[in-house]
């Protein structure tokens, strides 16, 4: 079979096919009904769009400041010197009344 | 008195979008009959219909008035077109098993004496509807407008945003892609 030939026919077939250019019934009432609902969806668009993107700042915010008081050593001293103090402070009345007797 | 295009696309701009209407109703068969060069099922040529106009609301101040609004229109439409069809890409394989009876026996006539296989056929022209969507989205829009619309290098370039020498690498390419896939059909059935 000859396949450039058959190609040929082809596309000449498919020229020879012009396609329809009939319109829906009101269609363009339907695309203007669409633009007016979706001026009103956009509005709330926005402020969804808006409280995400403040959202997800938030979240990158405490994820940060999460990361630094985990690596940073000051941090994890102070956080040691904090639990000591307030095991001392707790039990300083027990010693107190150890050294007492 | 009737306004001019560019009044109408004005007061759009201004905000009322009630102009918009005359220019949807003007130029809404063209878009419908580039659309259903793409797709067959009539819900999916309304839906690129649709979401042309709503592109076309979207980005109309982006229209500078330079060309024709139709120009501007139709390179929408196209690129829509080209979106759809590669939201949609379907199977690549055609099997001489798939077609119709009608189909097939046009094809048999043309292997048996193809000066008397008729290109006017309806069975020729849904063959070449079939092959069409078994073509890459890019394969089919390039043999879509060069070889059946008959457009130039220059104008699809224009169309699709493409660069002239993209575009004659993709015909080329298409041309090929179109020959393997008939081929392969054939091959299944006469080789």
């Amino acid at each position: 079979m000859n396949i450039a030939e058959l190609q040929k026919k082809l596309l000449a077939a498919a020229r020879a096919d012009t396609p329809d250019d009939r319109v829906p019934y009101a269609f363009e009432k339907r695309v203007l009904a669409l633009l007016a609902s979706r001026a009103g969806a956009d509005k709330w668009v926005y402020w969804t769009r808006g409280l995400w993107q403040a959202a997800a700042s938030c979240a990158a915010i405490a994820v940060l400041l999460g990361a630094w008081l985990f690596f940073d050593p000051m941090a994890s001293s102070n956080a040691t010197d904090l639990s000591q103090n307030f095991e001392s402070t707790l039990l300083a009345s027990v010693d107190q009344s150890d050294q007492a007797q | 008195m009737e306004r001019t295009e560019a009044e109408l696309i004005a007061a759009v701009l201004q905000g009322d979008p009630a102009s918009f209407e005359p220019l949807v109703q003007k130029y809404s068969p063209r878009v419908f009959a580039t659309a259903r060069r793409y797709a067959r099922r009539e819900s999916e040529v309304e839906d690129i219909a649709q979401e042309v106009w709503l592109k076309a609301f979207e980005k109309l101040n982006s229209f500078r008035g330079e060309a024709p609004f139709e120009h501007w229109l139709m390179r929408l439409t196209v690129r829509t077109c080209y979106d759809f069809l590669r939201g949609h890409q379907r199977s690549r394989e055609l099997a001489f098993s798939d077609l119709t009876r009608p189909e097939a026996d046009w094809l048999e006539r043309f292997v048996a004496q193809p000066e008397t296989a008729p290109e006017t056929a309806d069975a020729a022209k849904l063959l070449v509807g079939r092959v069409l969507e078994k073509l890459s989205p890019s394969a089919r829009l390039v043999i879509t407008l060069l070889e059946i619309e008959d457009r130039s290098v220059r104008e699809i370039a224009g169309l699709t945003g493409w660069s002239v020498p993209l575009v004659k690498v993709r015909a080329f390419r298409a041309r090929a892609e179109m020959r393997k896939i008939l081929l392969k059909m054939a091959t299944e059935k006469y080789l």
